[in-house]
């Protein structure tokens, strides 16, 4: 991935929600959406660096 | 809620494993690829009888015994049945043939029924992210373990080894 690039992650897991606010806190990528799609869940994670 | 790195040296974690069953292989593994996942930097210290979680082979078995409040769960059948916790007495772990086999052979289905990663996956992910798996020596020349018997990733420590990498750690855990 080149920084700038959008990942899209999709789980199943309800823990997952807290799970990459941390996880992206802690790696300062950015986190530009989290979505509850009920019993999925999409993510839209910016690579920053 | 979880704070922000404050400075740009990677965060640290120092795990013990101490105990090398299938279940209690779990929690260092996990915590282990979170963590370099977050790119912290991390070591696992396995020590006693998590010692054997570093084997080329890995065997970890549930023991029942030692874990008197583990309830059993069936990883088939209704939900409803799924649900149920079979409280299982020592009395009766102990005496069965055949019990821990029967025992992990219900956990890992039940892990895998979850889409939870077997603890091979997981402690290939931590080798795959640069996680320092050190054995303890001492307890290598206790048991007679060699290094051949090991993954190549891993490492041979003391206590000193693990002591200087814990004392610049913001997280340590014994498990």
């Amino acid at each position: 991935m080149q920084i700038g690039d959008i990942l899209e992650m999709v789980a199943t897991d309800p823990g997952a929600m807290p799970d990459m606010e941390a996880w992206a806190k802690q790696t300062r990528h950015e986190l530009l959406e989290a979505r509850d799609e009920g019993g999925k869940y999409r993510f839209f994670i910016k690579k920053t660096h | 809620m979880a704070s922000e790195p404050e400075n740009d040296r990677p965060r640290r974690l120092a795990l013990i494993s101490s105990k090398g069953t299938l279940d209690w292989a779990y929690p260092p593994f996990i915590l282990a690829s979170a963590a370099a996942s977050m790119d912290w930097e991390v070591a696992i210290f396995f020590t006693f009888y998590g010692l054997p979680l570093l084997k080329k082979e890995l065997d970890a078995k549930v023991s029942p015994l030692g874990n008197p409040a583990m309830p059993m769960k069936m990883p088939f059948g209704s939900e409803g049945f799924q649900n149920i916790n079979w409280p299982m007495p020592n009395i009766l772990m102990a005496n069965i043939p055949g019990f821990e086999s029967a025992a992990t052979g219900l956990m890992k289905k039940m892990f895998k029924n979850k889409g939870v990663a077997t603890v091979e996956e997981l402690r290939e992910a931590c080798v795959d992210m640069d996680v320092r798996l050190i054995g303890c020596q001492m307890t290598m020349d206790v048991f007679g373990f060699k290094k051949e018997d090991f993954i190549d990733a891993a490492e041979i420590g003391g206590a000193a080894t693990f002591l200087a990498y814990a004392a610049d750690a913001d997280v340590s855990l014994f498990v």
